[in-house]
């Protein structure tokens, strides 16, 4: 029992870090560290900072809305250099304690918080699915694509919107089929709904549907390997679950976003303010790999680079869903 | 006495073996227990926040708690409290110009009110057409998450954010926050959440519809056959539940995040369940269990924090751990002299259907 | 005993305890085979523990079983019936919708090549049935038959599977004084073929008339073993309660005041569809100071009519007819309006319907009467008031113990009618409704219910009483109203009927 008491305290003093050592919180969304999708890359980017540039990580995954505050106050009481909070739902709780802690440095993944001391880490998601849309209308040969989305929420709106415009760039007649997993956060993490509505977009003649629900993904993907059709991943690269039955997937590199602004405010080159991910700068993208080299083929990946390129290139205006909301 | 003696044992048990699962994980439990102490009361803010959590569950508790005294299993505080957040944060998003005490109070009323209509539904669905209200009020939840996610996403949505989310509500509807807890968001619910565990207690003890309701739950053919209305009686229980969920809106609307945001609610419904048979469906007595899951709540969190191998999931357990020690009632009695034994065959003598004379409990 | 023959059926010293009470507390009984054995004594008692230790139901914690003098150990009743001993319990174990053979045969089906061999069991079960004067119809679906009849398919079916040794559990509960004399006559000829025969009963006529010997019961205890013709129902009632009781009421003529407590006309309740009406067209009044009772064997639609006349808005309670209580027509008011014009009510299942069990008494006091002017002040309960209204109510009633917070479900079945008699009594009651005020009391207790029911009778209330239990009807009703399915078949006046013509009446006939 001595024992155990003297290891764990020993195990204890290992989790302090060094004095001088970086400190680096990193507060999940519910989908926690294991979603295989947005908090695992998340997760991922901050896993290779620790690695590749000597980072002390902690990591915390919350289990309701009003649970941030608490824990991002608690890191900040605890001096942690750079906070960041992963997801939109974080914006009121990140708001609240970047302006308790002045002298914390805060990253927010999805929303925008204007403050001195936070970095709003923002995604094109719609220019992504833009080109994902006309991915699928090349591809399709039923003229009906189809999207499953977890909850109808602004941010997948914010998908379809763009799915939809990209699809009817390259076949004004095509049909998109949405439909919505459920209507409370279990929507995110409900495979068998996923699948039962992936069935039936495919029965009404659908043969692309792109998922954007979270784990619930998954029973789309199961739906599109027993009907021999497509399906899309989102977030992560997703090829590798299904080859050759996921098309391709909509790539969002939080990954890359929280590694840069770990690393920069590591060099002490934090700014605060609005950093935006898309096309341009690879934020967003389609994914082309091993996995699904057989069935993404050459003239559509032609295509779809060039479409990249126009809005790039300002040529082409992706609606934006944030943007018209307002409205 | 023994009634306060169990559960206060199985809440000890519970935790032991909850820290013994920590221990397994490689913590020591000693500290994994400070940590847990300190995280819910060790400042103002911490035991601000373990107030804030424990405020919907005295609200939730009592709801399952005066349902369960009419004999009805009160599953659907989740979709009552969804509906009557929302109506306070429409009625506020709505008329954002009202100012205080008015607008509180009317918008307090109003998640008072669709609360109320929200478990009156399932009561009248038992009373008057023989369903069962767990059905129902599972059903309803689905409907009130549905309805919610509706209003919020098309009727009063909030332009300014990616959250699913309702417009903000005026400046007149927010309730200040005591300074005592060094800006944790404690308004007025709590002392509200109080109050309605001392009316419920009143209700309950001191009335002749509180009498009736316990009736009912105790034997309906007894109640029917003193005059009391079973149906009449089951819908009132179920739309006093209704509304005490209901309630919870106000705390979290109006004390708190000034919207209704979608899935707000860690399932304080549910957890609502867990409370009232915990306080064995007495208000004191989940006043005190609330308390102890907000501090549950709390301390947990800070233990992810802390420690390297002990994660949210611990808090599941602990909670799982005490409930499941507080509903092995039988096992507590069965220790105890097995005095809980009563006769399954009972004897049956003079004239027929004479009784169970044999009852020992 | 005095022979020295080794007796059939010994229990010695059983003991058996639920939690911390012994039901069975050291009991020894002997039965001599080929006899008829009464086993008497009040609920509660311990006559029917007793029993399901002999047959297996319960697994005794000290003592022995004994038949023909080898000792027992039975794991379940399986063991018991193989070894010759059979049960019929108050509450036929009968599969409703079977044929009376089928009934027999289930679970001792003779089988041959795997097939069921029906007309070998036929007749052997003809057989038996010839040898015992048991006539049976074997064919017609069991609940057709008359309950009389049941229970003697009940009987075959023990003699089915060889038993010698019958215990019947409270036989007469369901029969009329007919179905009970035939009863009677089989279970002679039983012992006749050199049966042994325990019949547990409370009731003392049973006993007198039809037993060899009788032991009797009370608080787990044997009081008394004795040769029935050396006994008489006066020092039987004494052993079972355990002090002298009073036996025969004499209750004084009415004296009716014109104007009627209750009036029901056409009172009908339809069955589900296809079946045979429940109430058919009943009417009768009841005047204030005056017994009127329902005779009747259970299930001719009494329970029904006090329903109906309770709940009558119920559709499930009534389906035509009015009801008047003290001259106001009732039939679409809420139940508690009508208890509130003065109605007080006994009810049928006093455990069921009559009491919170796991409340305490006070609770129980206040049932009914929680939104009355005696206990309640705009909504709130006044406890003090009620607590002293129950503490005097409970003396005078002779609750015992006179424990406020004592759950009721744990007062014996006596003291919790009398309960309800003085909650009840509260309401100074113009008219009484009394179901089977009596069923599963002890005799003390009765004495006591009989003479209140006699003074709210006096005191100027009418007074509807339901019982099977014939005696109590004779003795207290000024007049008798016979119902048989459904229908009042018969009225008579106070000492103008017979038990046998009662009894014929309530056979239908």
């Amino acid at each position: 029992m001595r024992a155990g008491l003297v290891c764990a305290a020993v195990l204890a003093a290992c989790v302090r870090p060094a004095f001088a050592e970086f400190k680096v919180a990193l507060v999940l969304d519910r989908g926690g560290k294991d979603d295989k999708s947005f908090n695992t890359s998340a997760y991922e980017g901050a896993t290779l900072a620790k690695k590749k540039l000597g980072v002390f990580l902690k990591y915390v995954e919350v289990a309701d809305d009003n649970g941030f505050e608490p824990m991002l106050r608690g890191f900040a009481q605890r001096e942690f250099d750079l906070i960041i909070g992963i997801g939109f739902s974080q914006r009121e709780a990140i708001r609240k304690v970047s302006a308790q802690f002045p002298k914390r440095h805060f990253a927010i993944v999805d929303s925008e918080v204007t403050a001195p001391n936070v970095r709003s880490l923002m995604f094109e998601e719609h220019e992504g699915a833009y080109v994902i849309g006309a991915i699928a209308a090349m591809t399709s040969k039923t003229g009906k694509i189809g999207f499953v989305g977890g909850m109808d929420i602004p941010l997948i709106r914010r998908f379809v919107m763009g799915y939809e415009a990209g699809a009817k760039r390259i076949n004004p007649q095509i049909k998109v089929l949405d439909n919505y997993v459920g209507v409370t956060s279990e929507a995110w993490n409900n495979p068998p709904k996923g699948k039962e509505l992936a069935v039936s977009q495919y029965e009404a003649g659908v043969d692309i549907i792109f998922a954007g629900a979270g784990a619930s993904g998954l029973g789309v993907f199961d739906a599109a390997e027993e009907r021999k059709k497509f399906a899309i991943g989102v977030d992560a690269n997703q090829d590798w679950i299904k080859p050759g039955v996921i098309l391709t997937s909509m790539l969002k590199r939080v990954d890359e976003a929280v590694f840069a602004v770990i690393q920069e405010a590591q060099a002490g080159k934090f700014t605060g303010g609005v950093k935006r991910f898309g096309l341009g700068n690879k934020g967003v993208d389609y994914s082309f790999d091993q996995y699904n080299a057989k069935v993404l083929t050459e003239p559509v990946r032609k295509r779809a680079d060039e479409l990249k390129a126009e809005i790039i290139a300002g040529k082409v205006a992706v609606p934006d869903y944030y943007k018209l909301q307002k409205r | 006495m023994k009634r306060i003696i169990q559960p206060v044992l199985a809440v000890a048990v519970g935790l032991i073996a909850g820290l013994a699962v920590t221990w397994g994980a490689g913590e020591n439990p000693w500290h994994v227990f400070r940590i847990l102490v300190k995280g819910a009361f060790g400042s103002g803010y911490d035991v601000g926040m373990t107030l804030f959590y424990a405020t919907p569950l005295i609200f939730t508790g009592l709801s399952v708690a005066v349902a369960f005294q009419a004999g009805l299993f009160n599953i659907g505080a989740e979709g009552q409290l969804t509906l009557g957040a929302l109506a306070a944060a429409a009625v506020g998003a709505v008329w954002p110009g009202l100012g205080s005490p008015l607008a509180p109070v009317l918008a307090g009323a109003v998640a008072l009110a669709a609360g109320t209509a929200w478990g009156a539904i399932p009561g009248w669905l038992r009373a008057r057409r023989g369903s069962h209200e767990v059905i129902n009020t599972i059903m309803l939840n689905f409907v009130a998450a549905g309805l919610a996610s509706y209003v919020a996403l098309y009727m009063i949505k909030n332009p300014d954010s990616q959250n699913p989310e309702t417009r903000p509500i005026g400046a007149g509807y927010g309730l200040a926050h005591f300074g005592l807890f060094g800006g944790a968001p404690v308004s007025a619910a709590l002392p509200l959440a109080l109050l309605a565990a001392l009316l419920v207690w009143i209700l309950m003890g001191r009335t002749a519809l509180g009498f009736e309701i316990r009736a009912v739950g105790q034997s309906e053919a007894a109640a029917r056959a003193a005059g009391i209305d079973p149906g009449r009686i089951r819908i009132i229980a179920m739309a006093l539940a209704g509304g005490l969920a209901g309630l919870v809106g106000i705390g979290e609307v109006l004390g708190n995040s000034g919207r209704f945001i979608l899935g707000f609610s860690p399932e304080y419904g549910f957890m609502g369940i867990a409370v009232a048979l915990l306080g064995r469906n007495q208000p004191a007595g989940v006043v005190a269990a609330a308390l102890l899951f907000g501090a549950l709540h709390k301390g947990t969190a800070e233990l992810d924090l802390e420690t390297e191998h002990v994660t949210r999931e611990v808090s599941l357990v602990f909670q799982a751990l005490i409930i499941l020690c507080v509903s092995a009632d039988g096992v507590w009695c069965w220790m105890g002299r097995g005095e809980r034994w009563s006769v399954g065959a009972s004897e049956r003598g003079a004239g027929g259907a004479g009784g169970r004379e044999m009852r020992w409990k | 005993m005095t022979s020295g023959q080794t007796p059939a059926v010994e229990l010695r010293e059983l003991t058996k305890r639920f939690g911390g009470v012994a039901a069975n507390a050291g009991v020894n009984l002997r039965v001599k085979a080929g006899t008829i054995h009464g086993v008497i004594g009040e609920n509660g008692a311990g006559k029917s523990t007793a029993m399901k230790l002999l047959y297996g139901m319960l697994r005794p914690d000290a003592g022995d079983i004994l038949l023909g003098g080898t000792r027992c150990n039975w794991a379940s009743p399986a063991d018991a019936i193989a070894r010759g001993i059979g049960m019929v319990h108050q509450h036929f174990m009968l599969a409703g919708p079977y044929s009376a053979l089928d009934n027999i045969l289930l679970g001792a089906e003779p089988v041959r090549r795997g097939v069921i061999d029906r007309p070998a069991a036929r007749r052997k079960l003809e057989a038996l049935a010839g040898q015992y004067g048991l006539s049976v119809d074997w064919d017609r679906p069991i609940e057709e038959l008359p309950v009389g009849v049941q229970q003697r398919v009940e009987i075959l079916k023990l003699l089915y599977r060889d038993a010698r040794i019958l215990i019947l559990d409270e036989p007469t509960a369901v029969l009329t004084p007919q179905e009970t004399a035939s009863l009677f006559e089989n279970l002679r000829k039983l012992r006749a073929e050199g049966k042994t025969i325990l019949l547990v009963t409370h009731k003392l006529k049973d006993v007198m008339s039809f037993t060899d010997r009788v032991t009797v019961f009370r608080a787990g205890k044997v009081t008394g073993e004795v040769a029935t013709a050396q006994t008489d129902p006066q020092e039987l009632a004494n052993l079972m309660v355990g002090r002298k009781v009073v036996l025969g009421l004499h209750v004084p003529p009415a004296r009716p005041r014109p104007e009627p407590a209750l009036e029901v006309a056409k009172l009908s309740l339809k069955g589900g569809a296809g079946s045979r009406h429940r109430l058919a067209e009943v009417s009768f009044a009841v005047r204030r100071r005056e017994i009127v009772g329902i005779a009747g064997v259970e299930g001719n639609g009494q329970s029904e009519l006090v329903q109906a006349i309770l709940h009558p808005r119920e559709s499930r309670c009534r389906t035509a007819g009015v009801v008047r209580v003290l001259g106001r027509e009732v039939t679409s008011w809420a139940p508690r309006k009508i208890r509130e014009l003065g109605v007080a009510v006994i009810p049928e299942d006093r455990l069921l319907e009559g009491l919170l069990p796991e409340r305490p008494v006070r609770e129980n006091f206040l049932l009914g009467l929680q939104r009355s002017r005696a206990f309640s002040v705009a909504g709130f309960i006044d406890s003090q008031r009620l607590s002293e209204a129950a503490s005097v109510a409970v003396k005078e009633y002779d609750v015992r113990p006179p424990d406020l917070d004592l759950p009721a479900g744990k007062l014996s079945g006596g003291n919790q009618q009398k309960l309800i008699v003085a909650r009840e009594f509260q309401r100074q009651p113009s008219l009484l409704i009394a179901a089977q005020p009596t069923r599963g009391v002890d005799v003390g207790a009765i004495e006591f219910i009989h003479q209140r029911i006699v003074a709210a009778r006096d005191g100027g209330a009418g007074v509807l009483l339901v019982s099977s239990e014939l005696d109590e009807v004779l003795t207290l009703s000024d007049r008798i109203l016979v119902m048989y399915e459904g229908r009042v078949v018969a009225e008579f006046e106070r000492g103008r009927v017979t038990e046998r013509e009662l009894g014929l009446k309530m056979g239908g006939a």
